[in-house]
């Protein structure tokens, strides 16, 4: 391992730039002769517009959806059979269905004008039942989202699984209902668009907070009827995303609109309010699952019914129904289980879309099974890790193909339990358990674990029947005429310190010190395409990609760096950013001299493409990466206020070859916070008639400083036997059993009430309701 | 999410102050340290016509000691209070009240007499001060008078300023050496607005015992039946301060029966063994 390739912790090279405030976000950005964007958002869930009165004089400053020509609403198709798709409008037409949804546009000279201009329209409404609630909205009768579609049903799918045999051999069937509830992601940074029409370019240059550039761009094409070659998407730093900066906005086709229709640039920064309103939510399942078990806790069998709440709206691209596929898909989790069968529902309701947010639908699907788990280890009075090592599949039966056809390509699932076990010291914690408090305070301890499936291919995606599936993630490399080394991904990196570590898998193929490597990425113009950053695959593809183009690179550089060392290319060692012949070494510079300034001294039989090369890359097989992890905590819950407060929080994790083993831990802890954040936290309710009822962070909690207990990490390397280097996905996983552990937890010290806690987040509130149901239950 | 337009005046001294406030006929504010009156404007929640700032105003920024009173000027931060630059006649409950209102960020801003305007019934200052038995020093158009906090706290945001009025002081009884407080704060983090305070103060030798409930949906609300188990001594456990809650009608839902009555118990457990 060399100091600065794979393996080396270096610190993140873009931190300069961040940690003293030189980062430069959209907002940063100034166009001139800019408008600023302000929207009135519609107050009720469900509504008819009867009128809209523009003020007066505002011709030309305030829109409807009837001024937006050209403008198609969004459309996501999905290849999936019984899929309704759903038009999203920029503006809203006829109908409103929910909270914050753009109406009007109106443009300023600044935001403040905007938003004057906002409180003057006028709107009326035709209030209409909402739907608000998943499991109402799912009946017959239920008031519709979308008049034409006869029920709320996005889609509905079905596995079925040979229970009746299980089921004969179980001993216990265990069945529990959960709930994970709505919630907003929360980025430091909101969303944001600049744009401008650039005449010469005959292009729209939007600059805009997104993750997926490539993929804005096409549906911006799409919907402004635009060519392609017509529109460059630029993300320049963006301060965050987790999976909120996927899709097309409706604010986002507005600004576009307008700065084509008046040429002037246009632009639109969310504030905190609108953003937790109007954008798109998260996470909101809802499980009934049972588990058919033996009298040691074996889980013979699994059935599952699982019911998302979609929202209103189908995003675009990658449409409503992607959280219920992986939700049916993952449910066995890590487990070895004969028998599984699956109902799920994807619902719309009158509420805000629904995207995929960091974990994507796998920390609600561990939140149910992990507690379930868990459920069984009471019931049968086990330890609950032991019962997850007996369920787990063996480290000796890998590669394993699991009830879901899903296959893990390696790893020790029971390892790691037992790792965790280890580090957490159940021992102490159960006798500390078995002690009062002298705060009257209880104590209890959690298990969760998961298997995550990441980078996930062409067959995958596929299967999902998206339209955006990812195919070769392709990298450039180019060495620059003095010798350094510029890298170009069609990824976004917004926190994942990608700046630094494809320079590191770059330094790991040439030497080249890091310092001397540029990463462009996040600009349709300047980088080659790619479905961009999610699903834990960029530095599985991009840094496989990137890995590629670098050893072209090598080969290129070899046969020039030959001619001047007068040797073989096969003599040639490229290292330590130098070309390395029998005789004496060259640096990079001198390769880069010779092509660029002084083509006279190259060989006659160099290769013409030179010193730079895209390369395509794809793992085989292409069904992704499967890492691993469990999680323990220790918490105390105050039975009288309902507090959790986490004592102690191990993780112990497993993706394959770490490129930067500080980056690893970084995302872990970022990632357990937000775990945190899910489970005792963030909720982003709504009343009955559909008003949200966080919209602020007085009300929108997050997990703070003070609430984030100092994570304690082990670190199991098992190198994915299918991609480049062993990389495995790893950027979302922290999130996924975080609920379930600190659920666990809380239950396990609940467990003297007999009352169980299944909902997020675990608020004061439902603890105190549990305690009191199970009293009532006792009494 | 960016404020209507409205006029800024800086005022020179508490009249200038009364007669800018009294100057339009419009929706005229003082402006202590913006913390709830800026983000009520960015929301549009709230749009005078006119913002008068009063913060630094000598007479608001002024501390003394008057008989049996501290005299703490309205202008004073709640990060002054924490970090002691105000004599400490409470037996350090101020400054453990102070420190524990948000976060330092916005203690270095948040005045106190800003804190007592606003009556937003989840800040800690109505509920404390309550308790403390402290009064108001109020000064308008009609000229200067003192209120007792009881009967200036009205309702959720509602006390009894009339339109060009602003509160230049709170005048805080002295504790003596040998009174005892407890203060309880339940909140789903530090520096949140709370979900339920209990306040005790108990100072025999002053004949003041004071129980405030704060963070219900209107003023902080005084159980004089607790006041009186902790004149007797006598522990009282959370079904105690449920009962006393219900008996003089004060009901919540269940969450707020339970977690009031916890406030209540265990500000009065903090009081009794201090
Ligand atoms: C994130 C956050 C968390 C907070 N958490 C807490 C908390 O945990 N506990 C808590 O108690 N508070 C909390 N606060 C509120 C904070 O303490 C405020 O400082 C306080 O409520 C108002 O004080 P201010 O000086 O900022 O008043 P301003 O915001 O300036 O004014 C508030 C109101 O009082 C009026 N006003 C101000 N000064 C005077 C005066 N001298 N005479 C007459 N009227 C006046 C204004 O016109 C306005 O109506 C929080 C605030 C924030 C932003």
């Amino acid at each position: 391992m060399s100091d600065t390739g794979i393996g080396a912790s270096v610190p993140r090279k873009e931190d300069r730039r961040f940690l003293a405030g030189r980062g430069n976000y959209v907002a940063d950005i100034a166009a001139a002769n800019e408008m600023a964007l302000a929207f009135v958002r519609s107050p009720v869930a469900h509504g008819r517009i009867r009128s809209i009165r523009k003020p007066d004089g505002a011709e030309n400053r305030v829109f409807t959806a009837d001024d937006l020509d050209g403008v198609e609403p969004m459309r996501a198709p999905s290849k999936l059979p019984g899929y309704k798709p759903s038009d999203f409008p920029a503006l809203a037409i006829g109908k409103v269905r929910f909270v914050g949804e753009t109406v009007v546009a109106c443009v300023g000279a600044t935001r403040a004008e905007a938003e004057d201009l906002a409180q003057a329209v006028e709107v009326d409404y035709e209030e209409l039942d909402p739907a608000v609630d998943m499991l109402e909205a799912r009946r017959p009768g239920a008031p519709l989202v979308h008049d034409s579609w006869g029920d709320n049903i996005a889609l509905a799918t079905r596995t079925d699984g040979d229970m009746e045999s299980v089921k004969a051999r179980a001993a216990h069937s265990v069945t529990r209902e959960f709930r994970m509830s709505r919630q907003a992601m929360v980025p430091m940074e909101g969303r944001a668009v600049l744009a401008e029409w650039n005449s010469r370019m005959d292009q729209l240059i939007v600059h805009t907070a997104t993750q997926v550039p490539h993929l804005i761009r096409a549906g911006l094409a799409m919907f402004l009827g635009l060519e392609q070659r017509q529109v460059r998407v630029i993300a320049p730093d963006v301060g965050g995303g987790f999976g909120l900066k996927t899709y097309v906005q409706p604010e986002e086709l507005v600004a576009c609109w307008y700065a084509m229709k008046f040429g002037r640039p246009a632009r639109w920064i969310s504030d905190r309010r609108e953003h937790l309103i109007a954008d798109a939510n998260c996470r909101e399942h809802h499980y009934i699952v049972t588990a058919h078990a033996d009298e040691e806790g074996r889980i013979l069998g699994l059935e599952g019914e699982v019911t998302v709440d979609a929202g209103a709206y189908s995003i675009y691209p990658f449409t409503n129904c992607l959280e219920a596929a992986m939700a049916g898909g993952n449910l066995p989790g890590p487990y070895a289980i004969e028998a599984y069968g699956v109902k799920t529902w994807t619902v719309v309701t009158n509420k805000p879309p629904l995207v995929p947010y960091r974990g994507v639908a796998r920390p609600g699907v561990a939140f149910a099974m992990e507690m379930l788990v868990d459920a069984v280890a009471r019931t049968v009075g086990r330890e609950p890790h032991e019962v997850r090592m007996i369920n787990m599949v063996p480290a000796s039966a890998m590669p394993y193909t699991n009830i879901a056809r899903k296959t893990f390509d390696s790893g020790d699932h029971p390892g790691a339990v037992a790792r965790a076990a280890q580090m957490i010291d159940i021992a102490a914690v159960r006798e500390r358990q078995a002690r009062d408090e002298p705060d009257g305070r209880l104590i209890g301890l959690g298990f969760g674990s998961y298997v995550e499936q990441a980078a996930h291919g062409t067959s995958v995606f596929a299967s999902w029947g998206v339209q955006m599936v990812p195919g070769y993630e392709q990298a450039g490399a180019k060495l620059t005429p003095d010798g350094g080394l510029e890298l170009r991904v069609g990824v976004q990196s917004h926190g994942q310190g990608m700046e630094t570590t494809l320079a590191q898998v770059a330094s790991e193929i040439l030497g080249i010190d890091p310092e001397n490597v540029s990463v462009i990425h996040g600009d349709t113009g300047l980088t080659p395409y790619s479905t961009g950053t999610y699903a834990s695959r960029s530095i599985v593809m991009a840094g496989g990609a990137v890995s590629r183009a670098c050893e072209v690179l090598v080969e290129r550089m070899r046969t020039i760096g030959a001619h001047l060392l007068q040797c073989e290319p096969d003599q040639i060692r490229v290292a330590g950013g130098r070309v390395m012949g029998p005789g004496g070494d060259l640096p990079f510079s001198e390769i880069g001299r010779v092509w660029y300034i002084n083509p006279e001294e190259l060989p006659a039989d160099v290769d013409t493409d030179g010193v730079e090369a895209v390369v395509g890359y794809r793992p085989e097989p292409d069904h992704g990466t499967f890492s691993y992890s469990t999680h323990a905590a220790v918490v105390a819950v105050d039975p009288d206020t309902g507090a959790v407060e986490v004592l102690d929080y191990v993780v112990v994790e497993d993706c394959g070859t770490m490129v930067n083993p500080m980056v690893v831990s970084g995302q872990v802890y970022g990632g357990a916070a937000q775990g945190i954040g899910t489970a005792l936290f963030e909720e982003s309710p709504f009343d009955e008639s559909g008003q949200p009822l966080a919209s602020t962070f007085a009300d929108y909690h997050l997990p703070g400083a003070a609430e984030v207990p100092a994570f304690r990490l082990a670190h199991m390397v098992t190198p994915s036997p299918h991609t480049e280097h062993g990389i495995k996905g790893m950027g979302e996983g922290s999130t996924i059993p975080t609920p379930a552990v600190i659920g666990n937890a809380v239950n396990d010290a609940l467990k003297r009430y007999g009352a169980e806690v299944n909902e997020t987040p675990i608020s004061p509130r439902r603890v105190l309701a549990a305690i009191a149901a199970a009293e009532g239950e006792a009494a | 999410m960016k404020p209507a337009k409205f006029d800024y005046a800086r005022a020179g001294d508490v009249a200038d102050a009364i007669r800018l406030l009294g100057s339009t006929d419009g929706f005229n504010k003082p402006l202590g340290g913006g913390m709830s009156l800026g983000p009520m404007m960015n929301l549009r929640l709230a749009q005078p016509d006119l913002v008068v700032e009063v913060r630094k105003l000598d007479a608001l920024k002024a501390v003394t000691e008057e008989g049996g009173y501290l005299v703490v000027g309205a202008g004073i931060t709640h990060a002054e209070i924490e970090d002691g630059k105000i004599p400490d006649t409470a037996n350090g409950m101020m400054r453990f009240v102070a420190g524990q209102i948000a976060y330092r960020a916005v203690r270095n801003r948040g005045t106190v007499g800003g804190s007592i305007a606003h009556a937003d019934p989840a800040a800690d200052w109505p509920t404390a001060l309550r308790a403390l038995g402290a009064e108001v020093a109020i000064d308008g158009p009609d000229g200067a008078r003192v209120v007792p906090l009881s009967e200036f706290q009205l309702a959720a945001f509602t006390v009894a300023l009339e339109p060009a009025d602003i509160v230049t002081a709170l005048r805080i009884p002295k504790l003596s050496p040998g009174a005892k407080w407890g203060y309880y704060k339940i909140c789903r983090k530090p520096g949140e607005f709370a979900d339920s305070i209990g306040a005790v103060v108990h100072d025999p030798e002053r004949g003041r015992t004071n129980v405030v409930l704060g963070a219900t949906d209107g003023a902080p609300l005084d159980v004089p039946a607790l006041a009186e188990a902790v004149r007797a001594g006598t522990a009282v456990e959370i079904d105690d301060a449920k009962a006393a809650l219900a008996a003089q009608g004060a009901v919540f839902d269940d969450y707020g029966n339970q977690i009031h009555a916890v406030a209540l118990s265990r500000a009065i457990k903090g009081a009794l063994a201090s």
